[in-house]
């Protein structure tokens, strides 16, 4: 039995301690929202917040995840109103969408370190997660624009 | 990690260094000439160095002692993709902090992230590196107190012969090659500095 | 345009009322093309025929029958109804079609998205069904106002009679607009007056895209649900000798192993017990013919191919004489290796096979011929499967199989077990997992005359064909020739009198596919480097050449002509840098872009910026656009800078993102887009973004280092200064 607490929820799951957190999320908790792009820390779709960092989910064993406070895209705000949310709806950056949740979780933390971050910073934050549509350009520059929102307090 | 766990161990390693530093200040520069060794031999201690050099410039030792602030991977020590950087404190950046791939362990299967409690790079202000450094520079790097965090040849022994991420080199996990052997290193290193710590040119 | 569609035999079939009151309104356009009176409707098929429902609470739902997989169909074609029903866009909501002919693609008689065809064949059509639809809204608001429908006006979701202002909104009027027969003829719109076509609109689907609400495939969930991997062969064309079931069903949380036809199948608990199922089935595999496949060998293999006459795709002229005459011959060849699609999602499909019915959950490209797979695997009548769309995680061709595979095993093992089974395909699974873009091996060569001007153009493409022997090979092959081999290049719009374009079959080997762009992924690679190998020969400006022979091709021109304009072709750069061009066209666009490159010592490549230009007709959506052509871009720049599946022992030697690696953040150049202001027929832009790309940044290279690059992906050691 494994203790997670997701989303400031509390779960036991009965599962082999070895299993990766994303398919815990995904087919135990029905957390869908975290992507499984490539299980191998490759891709970064399936990053969550563990305790604040953009951990990815499908290399980390579930039990990493006990008694630690998980975020999952499903979490980060009540009603898409992070200020990364209101950005990314803001530029339109979603194509196929799937890599998004990653994405944003990632800058997630780039924005809670560095507020203002420059282009240099997004590089060093995102580089880990890919997304094959290409919509990288649309990403940079709603990051830039959530930390305007972010800095106007204009987060929910 | 837990994160209070980082930070306590952060600023313990911080306060051990000052003391260090101090403590060597006090006592004068480590310069070879000072260091009192009873079998002193300057070409034996060299000799030594030379031998135990492989290890650092083994993949597995280097890739996280790269010259730049990107650490390598691989056995062609090409640089980490994600454009992985070092960061503040050695761990890694936003997004791309170490841990956040790297678990406790290797986890098993070709080419999944190796891993390992400590797994880190050396911090910006204490850079330690191994990349492109010649067997004289690297061994006065080594020696030296203001760069190898602060610590005694005695020390530095230690760290080789005990550190788990150091150890973690010869148990990479998965198809990864290894140095050569560990307790030949040791053995050279402990050679070295027995014989006086003499670093070659 | 309208010459597409048969206007007088549109049909309108059914308007009936939704389950909570309010209109629902379909059509039926029969009989469009040859391939939709070939095959007849299949029997016992419900037939719903609509394309747009308006409630009673306002909202018009677009039934969309092209599939979102990042391209913003999901935008574009409700834009489509909304802009000629005068809707209230706050008000819009798409929904993805069921499988039904009425929701056929308007040219290929089959439910399918593809060939960045979407919102041009839709383009009349839905329009027609806003018209429709708001004519219908019209009239009932006439009807209950007792007033002359031309005193009528729509606007914003309402009805407003001018004259007095009162007021319906569509919702009060769906019920009544319901109980009308929908009008034989309505006008559309002239563009002029349109209010949402032409501008940029927000997409409908960001909202969820953005939280983790939207559904994928792989998001599917439904009561009992196991999850199935395959172990597939590791050679392509392998069998299964034996296998140790026992030992896969040791696994905690492993329920069945199944055998099908492509492989065994472990069906477990969940992914990681079906994981590590499959990797205790200790399969010995008959490897079959392929087992030595090996690049080198094939490499060698085609260029002997290479050598013999092709089938002739286009012919004006003699070429060959005109070669042998020429004052000045360039000869090269040119290498492109397979490539796979890696959508971000990998594959994955749920089935659900249960007594007298068959549900089936996927991302697909490819509706109609997968729902018929399901009905040859289970034998139950169309009417009983029923196929939903969810969002794709990405295609670029790989979700439209003509075989239907990854749908054909999810049918087969829930057939067999007897509960609902999602197959999930891993990274490497897709990856390894073949239906690639084919390797091709081009010899091509041209002449110039004693004053520099092209006499010439030989071209010689050499690979496989992965269209004979599937249902598109009637509308592929033409004359012994694959269309889908020589696209790009038989069209040479270069005005040169003597010119031989011919296609050389090879074996195929592995298992092939359209990948975005599909044959102009290499043809314009090829032709534009190598027009631009031809431009240097000449000793011309590679812009000013290109455009001088451009005279008849008006629309390539342009869009030529913008992105050098917008680039500042032939301003200066900072050593070490160099600019590259190429204009290409496909899928009924012209895009050219411009590359700005810089090599480093050690043979890395940056690309900082790439302006690009296109002439797709008339624009629905600008930013969709400009998103396909960023979206494009990189996709093609992560195919030239890394993509390459190779094979030994008859395997694939890559395996996920650290072999097969994509573009990444810190690799994107700054893409700058313009649209060619343009009346000309409208074209396509999910894939258009892509041909140019690699030979701009080749062109860039070249112009930055004097070395050509004629082999993809673009490798270090042809690049480092000697
Ligand atoms: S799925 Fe975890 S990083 Fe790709
Ligand atoms: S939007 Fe499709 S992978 Fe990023």
């Amino acid at each position: 039995m494994i203790k997670l607490k997701v989303n400031r929820k509390e779960y036991t799951v009965d599962i082999n301690p070895e299993t990766p957190l994303l398919w815990v999320l995904r087919e135990n908790l029905g957390l869908t929202g975290t992507k499984f792009g490539c299980g191998m820390a490759l891709c970064g779709a399936c990053t969550v917040h563990l305790d604040g960092e953009a951990v990815r989910s499908c290399v980390t064993p579930v039990a990493r995840a006990e008694g630690k406070e998980i975020t999952t895209i499903e979490g980060l705000s009540l009603d898409s109103g992070h200020p990364l949310q209101q950005a990314w709806i803001a530029e339109d950056v979603p194509q196929c969408g799937y890599c998004m949740s990653g994405q944003i979780m990632s800058a997630a933390v780039l924005l809670r370190e560095n507020p203002r971050p420059a282009d240099a910073d997004i590089d060093a934050a995102m580089a880990g997660n890919i997304c094959r549509c290409g919509a990288y350009q649309r990403i940079r520059r709603a990051i830039h624009l959530a930390a305007r929102i972010q800095g106007q307090g204009g987060g929910r | 990690m837990e994160k209070t766990d980082v930070s306590s161990q952060v600023l313990t390693q911080l306060a051990v260094k000052i003391m260090l530093v101090i403590a060597a200040l006090c006592l004068g520069a480590l310069a070879p000439s000072t260091w009192a060794a009873d079998d002193r031999d300057d070409a034996g201690a060299r000799a030594a160095f030379l031998k135990a050099y492989p290890v650092f410039m083994h993949p597995r030792c280097l890739n996280c002692h790269p010259a730049g602030d990107a650490p390598l991977q691989g056995d062609d020590s090409l640089p980490h993709a994600q454009n992985v950087q070092r960061g503040p404190e050695g761990r890694g950046r936003y997004a791309l902090k170490c841990a956040n791939c790297h678990q406790a362990a290797n986890l098993p299967g070709e080419n999944l992230p190796p891993g390992n409690p400590k797994w880190h790079m050396p911090p910006p202000g204490m850079r330690m590196v191994f990349q492109g450094k010649s067997p004289g520079d690297l061994c006065k790097q080594l020696k030296d107190p203001a760069q190898n965090g602060g610590m005694t040849l005695e020390e530095l022994i230690d760290h080789v012969s005990h550190d788990k991420l150091v150890l973690w080199g010869w148990d990479p996990g998965n198809g990864r090659s290894k140095p050569p052997s560990h307790v030949e290193f040791v053995d050279h290193l402990r050679t070295w500095v027995k014989k006086g710590a003499a670093c070659p040119e | 345009m309208s010459g597409i569609f048969n206007l007088s035999r549109r049909k309108f079939c059914q308007a009936g009322m939704l389950a909570g009151g309010g209109l629902i309104l379909g059509f039926y356009l029969p009989g469009l093309d040859r391939a939709a009176a070939a095959a007849p409707p299949i029997e016992g098929t419900f037939a719903p025929n609509a394309f747009l429902k308006i409630g009673t609470d306002d909202l018009v739902t677009v039934i969309v029958n092209h599939s979102e997989m990042g391209q913003g169909v999901y935008t574009a074609l409700p834009m489509l109804v909304a802009e000629e029903l005068d809707a209230d866009w706050s008000k819009v909501r798409f929904e993805a079609a069921p499988v039904d002919p009425v929701y056929n693609h308007a040219l290929w008689g089959m439910q399918a998205t593809g060939g960045s065809t979407s919102t041009w064949t839709e383009y009349e059509r839905l329009r027609q069904a806003g018209a429709t639809a708001r004519a219908m809204l019209i009239a009932a608001a006439a009807a209950a106002w007792k007033v002359a429908p031309s005193s009528l006006r729509a606007e914003q979701g309402q009805v407003v009679h001018t004259a007095s202002g009162r007021r319906l909104t569509y919702g009060q009027l769906a019920e009544k607009a319901a109980g009308l027969a929908p009008p034989k003829n309505v006008k559309l719109k002239d563009p002029k007056n349109f209010k949402l076509i032409g501008k940029p609109a927000k997409r409908l689907d960001t909202p969820e895209k953005v939280n983790g609400q939207g559904v994928y495939g792989l998001d599917v969930k439904v009561s009992g649900l196991l999850t199935a991997l395959i172990a597939r062969p590791p050679v392509f064309g392998g069998k299964v000798k034996s296998f140790d079931a026992e030992k896969a069903k040791a696994v905690p949380g492993v329920r069945q192993v199944v055998q099908i036809d492509r492989g065994i199948a472990v069906v477990a608990e969940g992914f990681w017990a079906a994981k590590r199922g499959r990797e205790a089935l200790g399969i010995v595999w008959d490897e079959g013919p392929q087992a030595g496949l090996d690049s080198r060998k094939q490499r060698e293999q085609f260029a002997e191919l290479a050598a013999q006459p092709g089938a002739v795709a286009k012919q004006k002229g003699d070429a060959d004489a005109a070669l042998a005459g020429a004052a000045k011959k360039i000869e090269a060849i040119y290498e492109l290796p397979y490539l796979a699609h890696a959508p971000m999602e990998p594959l994955n499909c749920v089935a659900d096979v249960r007594g007298g019915s068959c549900e089936i959950w996927v991302g697909t490209q490819f509706q109609t011929g997968d729902r018929d797979t399901a009905v040859e695997i289970t034998g139950l009548k169309p009417g009983q499967v029923k196929l939903h769309t969810m969002l794709l995680g990405g295609g670029f061709g790989r979700r439209a199989v003509p075989d239907s595979h990854f749908v054909r095993e999810a049918v087969q093992v829930s057939k067999a077990v007897k509960a609902p089974v999602k197959v999930v395909w891993t990274r490497e699974d897709d990856i390894r997992g073949g239906y690639y873009r084919p390797v091709v091996y081009h010899a091509i060569a041209a002449g110039l005359d004693g004053a520099g001007h092209p006499v010439t153009w030989r071209h010689r493409i050499v690979c496989q064909s992965f269209t004979v022997d599937t249902p598109f090979e009637g509308a592929m092959m033409e004359h012994g020739v694959d269309a889908s081999a020589v696209e790009g290049a038989r069209g040479l719009p270069y005005e040169i009198p003597n010119l031989l374009v011919d296609w050389k079959r090879a074996p195929g080997a592995v298992p092939c596919l359209w990948w975005r762009s599909v044959g102009h992924s290499h043809n314009a690679f090829v032709v534009e480097s190598f027009f631009d190998e031809v431009a240097r020969a000449a000793g011309k400006d590679p812009y000013e050449f290109r455009r001088a022979l451009l005279k008849n091709h008006p629309r390539h021109k342009r869009a030529l002509e913008l992105a050098a304009q917008k680039a500042g072709w032939g301003k200066p750069l900072p050593p070490g840098m160099g600019r590259g061009l190429a204009v290409h066209e496909s899928f009924k666009s012209f895009v050219a872009q411009v590359a700005e490159v810089s090599v480093s010592k050690e043979g890395k490549i940056r690309v900082h910026r790439v302006v690009c230009a296109i002439d797709c007709g008339p624009v629905v959506n600008p930013d969709t656009i400009a998103a396909q052509m960023e979206s494009g871009i990189v996709f093609g720049l992560s195919a030239a800078l890394y993509g390459e599946i190779t094979f030994a022992n008859g395997r694939v030697q890559q395996r996920n993102f650290h072999d097969y690696p994509v573009l990444r953040i810190n690799e994107m150049p700054v893409v700058e887009v313009h649209i060619v202001s343009s009346k000309d027929a409208m074209g396509g832009v999910g894939e258009t973004g892509v041909p140019p790309i690699a030979p701009a940044v080749a062109n860039a290279i070249f112009a930055a280092t004097g070395r050509r690059i004629r082999r993809l992906p673009i490798r270090g050691e042809d690049l480092k200064k000697v």
